[in-house]
């Protein structure tokens, strides 16, 4: 980006349509369609094609794409079904909720515990007993602690992004480079300087990481959760399906939570990259060489 | 710019360090004494690890000392009963491998300084900074990121962002130790004519003896840990100073002078094999 003198001698057009070809032209993109062509292959000819021992009992690609895409699907949930979308309506808002719960409170507790040795002594051993608790051996707390179906899964989804963002922030703290702290001291510093201009920016790639994973395990818990309790969603929809054998659902459900997952930790790269300006320019030049 | 500018004399007397993590009792400055004039050029010159950081460390107030004394412009930062000195824009620190924010422009990391201390507004500040960088030929990248320029570059917006607060008194800490000769020889003439820009009293730390005869009106060689200081010579170089110097006679003279002194010193570090501290 900081070669003017090449890109001014091309036109706006002839650079979008450079930067598009370079897109089509990257190795890593076409090896990328070939490994999902291969895994749909092997999918293909395991289950509808040779039906080998184990893959026989289960839906395979064709008959799926033939469900999902159908506007009078066999089992009532296709991409032309209004309670398709209610589903995944329900579950993405319980995410949604989950995360910004998550990082709200994660992410400032952690700044806190990496800022102040005296918070960090009180806290710090209460989380790290009740983060090994699985969230799945939550359920019946959350069940008694809140009533109705949405909040307890809500509060489910929230619990394991929650120890995430918070441990990924305090180590994000606690990796910043101690000269700058003592140059920010040497520059005439308050605390509260030392905490918004050196402790949140030098902790935010942390931060970051911390919510790529907390995204992952956040949908990790909501459909265990779903499961449990609940009448919408999409954990709901693959127990329910179970139960009344419409196998093809299953899957269409599972690939629907693979594209939203991958759509939603995509949102959050995006936002770090727009936040950590000073990181992405810094790591391109280091590319260059 | 400011009247604080006209002083900065330092005066270090006795000043002993003891370090004792796990009664490890590792003595690193042992009755140390220099005295630093208002707007001398004063080189700190040892064998690495010999504890030339921890005086300069003492000086800045990033830890505390054991015994003895240091005063600025007799006033006093600290002493055997209050050990550790108030860390403050008087005495600014450019650190070894450089400190500049990574996530501020060049011109926001200058202009830090006097908008924290409310000495300037947000936009006298960066207007401040902006002629600054543009002095010290920084102007051009003055909007990228420390990560996007040489290091050359970041170690002279480093000096500017010192600067900029008025010290009293520069503490640079082997800036350009990682620099390979050719740029090291650009840094230093840089740094000399920043310094007939804005005399200020600076106090740099280095194991290179050619940077330091070249740069320093006076170099103070230091004994390896416990450090004290072994000899001080004055450089009577005449200023200005460029790349010429360093082959002219005299400059040979005092180099063979200065290493006959230090190579004692290093092959004793060496031989007591002490990791140096990154």
């Amino acid at each position: 980006m900081s070669e003017p003198a090449t890109i001014s001698s091309f036109s706006l057009v002839r650079l979008l349509w450079f930067r598009t070809l370079l897109i089509f032209k990257n190795p890593s993109l076409h090896l990328g369609i070939l490994g999902i062509f291969g895994f749909l292959l092997f999918y293909y000819l395991s289950t509808e094609a040779w039906e080998l021992p184990r893959f026989e009992k289960l839906p395979g690609p064709v008959a799926v794409l033939k469900e999902w895409f159908s506007p009078d699907p066999m089992w009532g949930i296709s991409l032309y079904t209004p309670d398709y979308y209610l589903h995944v309506w329900a579950s993405v808002r319980r995410v949604g909720i989950a995360l910004l719960i998550a990082t709200g409170l994660g992410v400032p507790l952690g700044l806190l515990m990496g800022w102040s040795k005296v918070f960090k002594d009180y806290t710090f051993p209460i989380l790290e007993i009740l983060r090994p608790i699985p969230v799945l051996a939550w359920v019946p707390i959350a069940i008694l602690m809140f009533s109705g179906t949405e909040t307890p899964v809500i509060f489910l989804a929230t619990l394991a992004s929650f120890y995430v963002t918070v441990l990924n922030t305090l180590l994000g703290v606690e990796s910043i480079n101690p000269a700058y702290l003592r140059a920010a001291a040497c520059l005439g510093s308050k605390r509260r300087h030392l905490f918004w201009h050196v402790i949140l920016p030098g902790a935010l790639p942390f931060i970051f990481t911390g919510l790529q994973i907390s995204v992952g395990v956040s949908w990790f818990s909501l459909v265990a959760a779903e499961m449990v309790s609940g009448q919408y969603g999409l954990g709901y929809l693959v127990l329910n399906s179970y139960t009344s054998v419409t196998y093809e659902t299953i899957v269409i459900v599972m690939v629907t939570l693979g594209i939203i997952g991958y759509a939603n930790s995509a949102l959050v790269r995006l936002l770090g990259r727009q936040l950590m300006q000073w990181r992405v320019r810094a790591l391109a030049r280091e590319k260059r060489g | 710019m400011n009247s604080a500018q006209a002083g900065g004399s330092l005066s270090i007397r006795n000043v002993s360090k003891i370090y004792d993590p796990e009664g490890a009792n590792i003595k690193a400055l042992h009755d140390c004494s220099i005295d630093i004039a208002a707007g001398e050029i004063c080189m700190i010159l040892g064998p690495s690890g010999c504890g030339k950081t921890t005086l300069l460390n003492a000086v800045a107030g990033f830890h505390g000392i054991s015994s003895g004394e240091i005063r600025l412009d007799g006033t006093l930062l600290c002493n055997t009963a209050k050990p550790q000195a108030q860390q403050g824009p008087d005495r600014m620190v450019v650190f070894q491998n450089g400190a500049l924010f990574p996530w501020k422009t060049l011109l926001n990391n200058v202009a830090y300084g006097p908008i924290v201390q409310q000495r300037l507004s947000p936009k006298e500040a960066r207007a401040k900074a902006l002629d600054m960088l543009g002095e010290a030929g920084l102007a051009d990248v003055a909007h990228k990121y420390p990560g996007e320029v040489s290091s050359g570059m970041a170690r002279r917006a480093e000096i500017v962002r010192a600067l900029i607060n008025d010290p009293k008194i520069l503490l640079l800490d082997e800036p350009y130790r990682a620099m390979d000769a050719l740029t090291k020889a650009i840094m230093h003439e840089n740094l000399l004519r920043i310094y007939d820009l804005k005399p200020v009293t600076i106090f740099f730390i280095t194991h290179d003896l050619e940077e330091a005869i070249f740069l320093g009106q006076r170099v103070v060689i230091m004994t390896t840990r416990p450090a004290t200081t072994k000899e001080i010579i004055e450089i009577d170089l005449p200023y200005p100073r460029d790349h010429r110097v360093l082959s002219s006679e005299a400059f040979r003279l005092l180099v063979t002078q200065v290493k006959a002194s230090v190579h004692a010193e290093a092959k004793k570090a060496f031989a007591a094999g002490e990791k140096e501290r990154a």
